[in-house]
């Protein structure tokens, strides 16, 4: 993969015709604000998109950016290049280079008497200077942030009134004051936007009827557990996971479930092995460092047969690594990192709404299949923001606990052919046992028998393995003799890269996979049919991707693999180009 | 869910499993196991809710030997999955179990927590101030001068760990301590630190005859303490302090509200939940 920048372009056909923003401003000038509040009101035009933040590592304060891509069709990625970069102020704004790409058709905005930085000015575009600070200082209460949105708003045609009532909605707790100021903010920038030649068009195609979420993939992996049925969490707080826990906390209260701050990760699992033996489904988030503490104790959620669900939303590592970036390198982990033979489940959300199904799923697989699951979100899924059609309501009929009455043969550790064995939970008469991590006999006696130790062994893999993950398990679509093999986050930039090429009359098949453990290889083999280059992208400086690939399946034709690391996102572009490079080759 | 009835008299033996210990002849443990059974005897409880948890050890292999709910977890880690099961299922009566290594050592952040989190149930550490299973090596409460064990020639030669002083200073609402050398009083205790609300520490002294067999001796040595438990954690304080490790009763019984958050719900309908998305 070639690390510069220069392989990007401005190749868009087959891609979403889509906006890209970039709001840059320093610690407390409020980008993030203004740009939730600027795609808030993009949904409420009918519109879709997506907004990250990013900031560097300080905990408050430093340079901020909010990115948002706006859209009248579904957007999952960001592309790199942005349409306009506006800044409130230019404070260390070069440190967003390389992740803000312009060229020479995108547009600068700054404040009047600003100085661009080099590095930004170098990349191109044409630059314009609005007033942003002198207008606000003529209003009562007026700030640069709600002129800048005012401004974006009227360069993109997004309706001044669509802003209007997302602004009402979110100051309605500061009172009319507030509202006044930042509604008189917002009308003039606007008014000074117009000013503006030349103005790339933005072709909108509202769909009012439809309902439109806003939600971020931590919020939406908090709904799925609750979805799943989730009502005991307990969990230590950790960037970039705490977002779910901070959603969860106070919807949980609203079920009839609690979330208990623990004292450490080996004590979140612990109490969720706790939580999960009384019978209520329980899940912990978490990031990478957490899910190291956390591994000996899902292992014994796995021997013992007590459902827990671990949430990673992963950030670059190995140790304290970048905390607030991506980056898909827990896999190994979450893979292998169990020790002894521990069969487990091991899932991974591919785009921000998909982050509700898939922990609501991998829920239902740990009840049903009374194992630990493990969901591989990453920072870029869990922080980022999206405009989303209504999730569909999805139930699934769990049951895996299935003794409901005293059973009078009542073994937990049952030898049957699926491998689930009943399960009481205590308050239960006549089907108390021990759970036990020692290996044990078919009631739960400890043995270190050869006989019970290979049963129980059988029993455990056999469950998962003969379970029918139905087509959850990945996601395919296209044909064609080349094929990109990718999961997770990645899939978003691989699905737009792919409608690119397609775009060219080239045939690319997709397949992200949801389901990593247990492996498929019959369906992946089936999805593969008939294709002769195998592309396996993955945001993972040691493609741990490609080498799970390599170890566990038996694939057709050539393979190459792209593993870029963070904290920079794959950007359909670079997909593209290494799709193209490879047919050139 | 069924619900049971409770049997109007059940027998210390009822709450066994009859599964034979692998403990050693002499140990300890054996009448901890009895003191156990005689207390839950007493107050009557249906053993089908009662749960007890423990981690890794000798002493912690107790669950297996009664016929109440058991999760034998992993070392150090019994506080956690109880607090997770009593949070979640407040109906239960929830002990945890477990040795001086498992819960002052490897588990000691989760006992400090544990005691300042105040959640109703009883922690019962069987403290023979070795490490039994792994064949004796010294634990938080082994003396500075025991040398018997290869891992620290010329013995530790660090002041051993205080758990009652640690278990007032973090907050447990109930501290006593009991020994296995009197089952019956330590029955007594048991009960009591059970009725208490809150998180009750009992010290529970029980010798490991195979790596401490001078531990024998713990029989003469321990004796009643000869105060009422006193609801003062400053009179408790000096009292845990000039304590010799030998006197048995309850010591301190406090007053602190049990950590218990309120599981009910406030929506008929978890939909509820989507409006905070819909734009
Ligand atoms: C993570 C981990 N580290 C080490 C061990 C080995 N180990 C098992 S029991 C034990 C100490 C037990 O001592 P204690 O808790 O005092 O119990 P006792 O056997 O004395 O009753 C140790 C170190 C383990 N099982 N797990
Ligand atoms: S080694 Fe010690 S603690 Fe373990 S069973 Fe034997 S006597 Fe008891
Ligand atoms: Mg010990």
């Amino acid at each position: 993969m070639n690390d510069s920048t220069s392989l990007s372009s401005t190749n868009s056909k087959g891609a979403p015709h889509s906006l890209s923003i970039a709001l840059l401003g320093s610690g407390g000038s409020g980008v993030m604000t203004a740009g939730g509040q600027l795609l808030d009101a993009a949904g409420q035009a009918g519109w879709y998109g997506m907004m990250t933040r990013s900031s560097g590592p300080q905990i408050r304060g430093g340079e901020a950016a909010a990115l948002l891509r706006l859209s009248p069709q579904p957007v999952e990625t960001h592309k790199g290049r942005f349409d306009i970069l506006l800044a409130i102020d230019w404070l260390n704004a070069d440190r967003f280079v390389g992740e803000i790409i312009l060229d020479e058709k995108s547009i600068v905005i700054g404040d009047n008497g600003g100085t661009v930085p080099e590095a930004i000015s170098n990349m191109g575009g044409r630059y314009v200077e609005l007033p942003l600070s002198e207008l606000a200082k003529s209003i009562s209460g007026g700030r640069p942030n709600m002129v800048a949105l005012g401004a974006l708003a009227q360069l993109i045609g997004l309706p001044i009134n669509a802003l209007e009532v997302v602004l009402t909605k979110s100051l309605k707790k500061k009172g009319q004051e507030a509202i006044d100021a930042s509604i008189s903010g917002i009308r003039a920038g606007a008014d000074q936007a117009s000013e503006i030649p030349d103005i790339p068009d933005l072709k909108v195609t509202p769909s009012p009827g439809r309902e439109r979420w806003s939600i971020t993939g931590n919020e939406a992996a908090g709904l799925g557990a609750i979805r799943g049925g989730v009502r005991f969490v307990a969990a230590y707080p950790i960037t970039p996971g705490t977002e779910i826990l901070e959603w969860l906390a106070p919807n949980l209260k609203k079920v009839g479930g609690v979330l208990v701050q623990a004292e450490d990760e080996l004590a979140s699992i612990n109490q969720l092995i706790g939580g999960s033996f009384g019978g209520t489904p329980s899940l912990t988030a978490t990031s990478g460092p957490g899910l190291a503490l956390m591994t000996e104790s899902i292992g014994l959620a796995v021997a013992s047969e007590t459902p827990v669900v671990v949430v990673d939303v992963m950030r670059g590592g190995p140790s304290t690594g970048i905390p607030t970036k991506s980056e898909q390198s827990d896999l190994n982990i979450a893979l292998y990192g169990l020790h002894g033979d521990a069969p487990h489940i091991v899932v991974a959300p591919m785009s921000i709404g998909d982050c509700l199904f898939t922990t609501q799923w991998a829920t239902h697989l740990a009840e049903t299949l009374q194992t630990a699951s493990i969901v591989l979100s990453d920072q870029s899924l869990g922080q980022t923001r999206a405009l989303i059609d209504k999730p569909a309501d999805i139930s699934f009929v769990s049951g895996g606990r299935s003794i409901t009455s005293k059973a009078e043969s009542f073994q937990r550790y049952a030898v049957n052919d699926s491998g689930v064995s009943p399960m009481s939970i205590p308050g239960m008469p006549g089907c108390q046992y021990t759970a036990d991590g020692l290996e044990h006999s078919p009631t739960g006696t400890p043995s270190s028998r050869a006989e019970d130790h290979i049963q129980q062994l059988n029993k455990r893999k056999r469950k998962l393995d003969l379970f029918d993950y139905g087509d959850h398990w990945a996601k395919v679509s296209g044909d064609g003799e080349t094929a990109v093999l990718t999961w997770g986050s990645s899939t978003g930039p691989v699905s737009e890269a792919i409608s690119m090429l397609e775009a060219e009359g080239k045939h690319v098949r997709l397949i992200s996979m949801r389901l990593l453990l247990p492996i498929q290889p019959e369906r992946l083999v089936a999805a593969l049919n008939g294709v002769e280059k195998i592309l396996v992208v993955e945001q993972c400086h040691g493609a741990q991707f490609y080498h799970y690939l390599r170890a566990h399946y038996d694939l057709p034709g050539q393979m190459r693999s792209m593993a870029v690391p963070g904290p920079l996102m794959i950007r359909p572009d670079d997909v593209y180009s290494e799709v193209k490079a490879w047919e050139n080759a | 869910m069924e619900t049971a009835n409770p049997c109007p008299s059940l027998k210390p033996k009822d709450y066994k499993s009859g599964t034979k210990p692998v403990w050693c002849p002499g140990c300890g443990d054996y009448s901890v196991l009895l003191a156990i059974t005689k207390a839950m005897a007493e107050m009557n409880l249906s053993p089908e809710n009662v749960a007890l948890v423990s981690g890794i050890g000798c002493s912690s292999r107790l669950p297996a030997y009664l016929n109440v709910y058991g999760f034998h977890a992993v070392h150090g880690r019994a506080l956690p999955v109880a607090t997770g099961l009593k949070v979640s299922r407040p109906d239960l009566t929830v002990l945890a179990a477990g040795g001086d290594g498992d819960g002052f050592s490897i588990g000691g952040n989760h006992f400090m927590h544990a005691c300042r989190r105040n959640v109703d149930m009883t922690y019962i550490v069987m403290d023979n101030q070795v490490y039994g299973m792994t064949k004796g090596q010294a634990s938080p409460t082994t003396d500075p001068d025991w040398d018997n064990s290869k891992l620290t020639p010329g013995g530790t030669k660090i002041n051993p760990y205080y758990p009652l002083v640690v278990a007032l200073a973090s907050g447990a609402n109930f501290i006593a301590r009991a020994s296995s050398t009197d089952p019956n009083g330590a029955a007594k205790v048991l009960v009591d630190a059970m009725r208490h609300p809150g998180f009750s520490f009992v010290h529970m002294l029980s010798p490991c005859v195979t790596f401490r067999p001078e531990q024998k001796d713990w029989k003469k040595m321990v004796r009643q303490a000869p105060v009422e438990p006193t609801t003062d954690p400053a009179v408790a304080a000096k009292r845990l302090m000039t304590d010799d490790n030998f006197f048995l009763g309850t010591l301190y019984k406090g007053d602190r509200p049990a950590y218990q958050p309120e599981l009910k719900a406030t929506v008929d309908n978890i939909s509820d939940l989507d409006k905070g998305f819909i734009l």
